[in-house]
């Protein structure tokens, strides 16, 4: 199976240890990847806050680049990626004047005829069961709180994945190898996203609230599919712990780490040994 | 109109519009247009029928044969129709028929489809209003008589 | 030779303002066809219509144009004064010159020019119209009532009453509806069940009711006065002539864990069973999926106990025929199913309510049953989860409805005044406990309705909360209950023991399948459509059908019971008489020419055109042609459109008619 790929600026970026993640499993998997070549910056919370038509430009172009290259489909690990391209190809796919406007500035011809994906959905595809099958071991021990943040699952007219206000799609997929997901409060609760930055005490507030939930009801380590949550909730946990006098110690994986160690994958090969949070 | 009385002054050309209106709807809404004294030109004919789904489109082209500058047909919003759906089939047949007529050379541009219901006085005043001063505008239609005549029909 | 009386109204100043009466009379008598024309200032009045009158013997009229205000003021009128002299009254036609004429057009000379074209165009009809009689439908004098709640028991006693007979026909194995599980009523706090019980007791004694539960309309024929019904009735497995209801067979009965339809799933029941103690028939019923003997073979300890020898295991479905000339359906609602995935095209429902994942976040229905004293908890509002009394209860309106995204933008009606009663039954019964409502706008419009909502505030203390609920999450075995109150300003977390939802109020299931089967349209969200909303809220554009309470819209046991009873009178009119009159102004079919294509059937809204077939003396079919039913045709000329023929036509808008108009502009 080949698929378009959209990498994003934070997986290129500080978030690499999220490709690394993304690319072994998947390639474990069977899938193979085609990144879009010269792509630009999907424009993130930045473009939309400051011009309505570079908001839709901006990730336009990448579709268009997709659809140039003949890719029907596209993944976009990064879920504020994903949303911002679906957004744009949402807008696009129904306004012809739209479309001949938006290629006239990006320079390519957009119709927006490309499927986005989120990682799950590729996993999805691909078929938990299969999934299921290809692993060599089971994930007894992990009781993971499944994070699925602001975007995966909203707006929902956007996105149109999952159930908008308690998805389950990654419990699903991490039942069937083994793991016992726990059942807590804040699987759509925001981290704070890119205020990471401009607004630390917001972001510790927010993680710390996440962390507590999670550990209360059980969770032995924390799941998410985007960079920014993993970098508010990983990266920042020691930040917490010392402003909340915690003693959170919660690993937190993405989706992909935990597919990919059911599948036999060294941590290693999966760019475990970068997060801040390590397994003892 | 062919009284002497309705002779407009020599030079002014008043147009002939004949209106196909549905019973419940148009009719009661040009008759509320009545009942609030507003006024618009009285150069229409009203046809009262009682759904637009009664009507068959050569009755477009009989309203030509007669002299009609324009013709207006128009019936309850869809959806709302007093016979449920008898306006779906008028529109329908209007989607048809136009290409049938632009094929023919009628000019379709003579050819009003409005949906005015029993509330819309106002409404029946503007799109008489509209109409009359639009056909004012093109001109008597010939081309269909001038066919007639050639054809001594 | 035509000889058509055309009579100008003045109207006073109405139309003589504008209008040259003297010289349109004058130019009138001059079209062909005239034989006289007359004036008068108010041809509508005695005087007038005795003008009119005199006129038509004195010619010998033929045929009668009145120019004056519109046909939907006067044509009745003229047409009456025309049958009184012994002229068709179908031969009246008259010309607006007044609405369409006098009153908008100011300039004289253009206002009388018109009034003579459409005074032309009247007489041109004129001469082309039949005499013609109004049809006559044989009517069945006996009603059909499909749904056994209050609006179906309301609806059913009152034909009843008026010795009528009617079948009633109920899906579930009793009547009742929703009221029958009901605790109390607003705005009187009436024990529901005491002021149903006695009704629906009225209707199992009634010697003009023919009862039959655990039944469905399979299917419907026929015509207004005449309908043919089939009903299905469903194997019930019980004798109920014989059965006593003594109850010793569901105490013995093994399968206990289904959970109960009555309690909204928040108790169980046997697979033997009476769905409440007031039932009506008061006779068990079993479930066939839930019956060890009729899924496995086994069991049969509830014969072994029955002393009536009333147990049937071999009881199969039975097909009942009745003719019924009238039919009202009446089958209520069901409350939105809250966190259930949404159908297509609507967004799944309230998953961040936690409804089905969290025991304590109820229904509002579910809390009436715990508040009940029949209820799974006797009465006393325990928690689902422990059985412990809860002590902060949070009840949160509008679940489902005016809401978009869900796709149910209308409001439920009843909710806030359900709220309200919830939070003072619940005070009542927990004296230490503390309701809070969270509402969008209190809509309480009935009479003492307002005063109601007021004395849960100020003498129940239940705190009202402006603002929606964002988010329900557990912690600690109590419901965080998030929300805002937009009066203060302020957002507002609740740590609630019970949360109940006033979920939306939706047709009840399966309503679209029945009203396909009654020709009854429905909106799109399955409530069927009346008439007219303000003038014919009753009936339905299907001849001979009526609607009444909650399956047209949301509302309350006041406005059901209203409808109910206002149905039933429009059956009882209906039936005042032994035949049905309608106007005749419908279409018919020329067979001759009928080349039996059925385009028209397939456009006609009313089914009204059915496939007849053409034999010869031999009984040999020669062809098949349309015919329309006269009982059905409501007239609108669909047809005639439709007709590649030309043989099927309109009376009162025939092709003739039609034509003449229009050449008449020339």
């Amino acid at each position: 199976m080949e698929i378009g790929y959209y990498p994003g600026c934070a997986l290129h970026g500080s978030s690499n240890d999220y490709e690394m993640s993304v690319r072994a499993c998947l390639a474990a998997l069977g899938v193979r990847l085609r990144e879009l070549d010269d792509w630009i910056c999907c424009g993130a919370t930045a473009a939309h806050s400051l011009n309505r038509k570079l908001a839709v430009a901006l990730p336009a172009r990448n579709l268009g680049l997709a659809e140039r290259d003949g890719m029907h489909e596209v993944l976009a690990p990064c879920p504020m990626c994903s949303m911002q391209l679906m957004k744009a190809r949402c807008l696009l796919s129904a306004d012809a004047a739209l479309q001949d406007e938006i290629s006239a500035i990006v320079e390519v011809e957009v119709r927006g005829t490309t499927r986005i994906c989120n990682l799950i959905q590729i996993f999805q595809q691909v078929g938990y069961e299969r999934i299921r099958d290809a692993a060599v071991q089971r994930l007894e021990a992990c009781r993971p709180a499944c994070y699925y943040g602001c975007l995966l699952t909203r707006p929902p007219g956007v996105v149109q994945f999952d159930d908008c206000e308690h998805p389950t799609s990654m419990e699903t997929l991490l039942s069937e190898l083994g793991a016992a997901p726990v059942e807590w409060n804040y699987k759509t609760e925001c981290c704070g996203a890119g205020m990471t930055m401009a607004n630390e005490a917001t972001i510790l507030e927010l993680g710390h609230r996440i962390l507590s939930n999670a550990a209360a009801h059980g969770a032995n380590c924390l799941v998410v599919a985007c960079p920014m949550c993993h970098v508010n909730l990983d990266m920042k946990q020691a930040a917490v712990n010392q402003r909340f006098a915690a003693a959170h110690d919660m690993v937190v994986y993405y989706l992909s780490d935990l597919v990919g160690l059911a599948l036999g994958l060294a941590p290693a090969a999966l760019g475990i040994p970068r997060h801040f949070v390590v397994r003892k | 109109m062919t009284t002497p009385a309705s002779n407009p002054p020599a030079g002014e050309f008043e147009p002939k519009i004949v209106a196909y209106v549905c019973n419940w709807c148009t009719y009661l809404g040009a008759d509320l247009a009545g009942t609030n004294r507003l006024e618009y030109p009285a150069n229409v004919r009203i046809i009262r029928l009682p759904c637009t789904g009664r009507i068959d489109f050569n009755l477009i082209v009989k309203a030509f044969e007669i002299g009609a500058d324009a013709v207006l047909v128009s019936g309850c919003h869809p959806g709302d129709c007093h016979y449920t759906s008898g306006n779906y089939h008028a529109r329908r047949r209007w989607i048809l028929f136009r290409e049938l007529l632009a094929t023919l050379g009628i000019e379709t541009g003579r050819v009003h489809f409005a949906w005015i219901s029993a509330a819309e006085g106002k409404k029946f005043q503007q799109v008489i209003s509209e109409i009359t001063s639009q056909t004012r505008d093109l001109g008597p239609y010939r081309a269909y008589r001038e066919i007639c005549e050639i054809c001594e029909v | 030779m035509a000889r058509i009386g055309v009579f100008t109204c003045w109207c006073g100043e109405n139309i003589a303002r504008n209008v040259d009466v003297q010289s349109v009379a004058e130019q009138a008598a001059h079209l062909p066809g005239v034989r006289c024309s007359r004036v008068h200032k108010y041809m509508c009045s005695d005087p007038g219509q005795k003008l009119i009158r005199d006129t038509i013997a004195a010619e010998q009229l033929d045929g009668v144009v009145i120019a004056s205000c519109s046909p939907h003021m006067h044509l009745k009128t003229f047409r009456k004064a025309a049958e009184h002299t012994g002229l068709n009254p179908y031969l009246v036609e008259m010309a607006n010159i007044r609405e369409h004429c006098s009153w908008v057009h100011p300039e004289r000379a253009r206002a009388t020019a018109k009034a003579v074209d459409l005074i032309r165009v009247a007489v041109a009809k004129v001469r082309h119209n039949r005499a013609l009689e109004p049809i006559q439908v044989p009517v069945t004098r006996k009603a059909l009532v499909i749904g056994g709640g209050v609006a179906g028991i309301q609806a059913a006693l009152d034909i009843a009453d008026a010795g009528v007979p009617v079948t009633l026909v109920e899906r579930e194995p009793s009547i009742g509806g929703k009221m029958a599980g009901l605790s109390e009523t607003f705005p009187t706090l009436d024990c529901s069940q005491c002021i149903l019980t006695p009704r629906m007791v009225e209707v199992a004694q009634h010697p003009n009711i023919t009862l039959y539960t655990c039944s469905e309309v399979e299917q419907v024929a026929g015509y207004v006065g005449n309908f043919q019904v089939t009903i299905r009735k469903r194997a019930r497995y019980i004798d109920i002539d014989k059965c006593t209801g003594c109850g010793q067979c569901w105490n013995v009965c093994p399968s206990k864990k289904t959970p109960s339809e009555f309690d909204y799933g928040l108790g169980t029941r046997t697979a033997i069973y009476a769905p409440f103690p007031q039932a009506v028939p008061a006779r068990p019923v079993i479930d066939r999926d839930a019956c060890l003997r009729l899924t496995k073979g086994r069991c049969g300890l509830c014969v072994k106990k029955c002393q009536a020898g009333a147990i049937r295991f071999e009881d199969q479905d039975e097909l009942v025929g009745e003719n019924v000339g009238a039919i009202i359906v009446a089958t209520g609602y069901q409350l939105y199913e809250i966190g259930k995935p949404g159908e297509p095209g609507r967004i799944a429902g309230y998953g961040e309510y936690g409804y089905g994942r969290y025991p304590d976040v109820i229904s509002s229905l579910q809390f009436e049953r715990l508040v009940s004293a029949s209820g799974p908890t006797g009465g006393e509002i325990r928690r689902p989860s422990d059985g412990a009394i809860p002590k902060t209860v949070v009840f949160i309106s509008c679940v489902g409805s005016r809401d978009n995204a869900k796709g149910l933008s209308y409001c439920s009606k009843i909710c806030c005044m359900v709220n309200a009663k919830h939070t003072m039954l619940y005070k009542h019964k927990v004296h230490d406990g503390q309701a809070h409502v969270f509402y969008m706008d209190i809509r309480a419009g009935g009479k003492n309705y307002d005063e109601f909502v007021r004395r849960a505030i100020e003498q129940d203390g239940a705190h009202y909360h402006r603002g929606r609920v964002s988010k329900i999450t557990q912690e600690d075995g109590r419901l965080i209950v998030r929300g805002v109150d937009t009066l203060a300003g302020e957002p507002l977390t609740i740590a609630a023991d019970l949360v109940v939802l006033a979920a939306a109020m939706r047709p009840a299931a399966g309503v679209e399948e029945l009203a396909q089967k009654v020709n009854v349209s429905y909106d799109e969200f399955g409530f069927l459509c009346e008439s007219h909303p303000k003038l014919r809220p009753v009936e339905t554009n299907a001849a001979g059908v009526f609607v009444c309470g909650a399956c047209q819209g949301p509302k309350d046991i006041p406005e059901s019971v209203t409808q109910a009873s206002a149905a039933a009178g429009k059956v009882l009119l209906m039936f005042s008489r032994d035949r049905l009159y309608r106007e005749p102004e419908i279409a018919h079919v020329q067979e001759s020419a009928c080349a039996g294509c059925f385009t028209c059937r397939r456009g006609c809204p009313y089914h009204a055109i059915d496939s007849a077939e053409i034999r010869d003396r031999q009984g040999q079919l020669v062809r098949r042609v349309a015919r329309v039913n006269p009982g059905l045709c409501m007239g609108c000329g669909t047809c005639v459109a439709l007709c590649l023929s030309k043989s099927i036509d309109l009376e009162g808008s025939s092709e003739q008619q039609v034509y003449a108009m229009v050449e008449s502009l020339r």
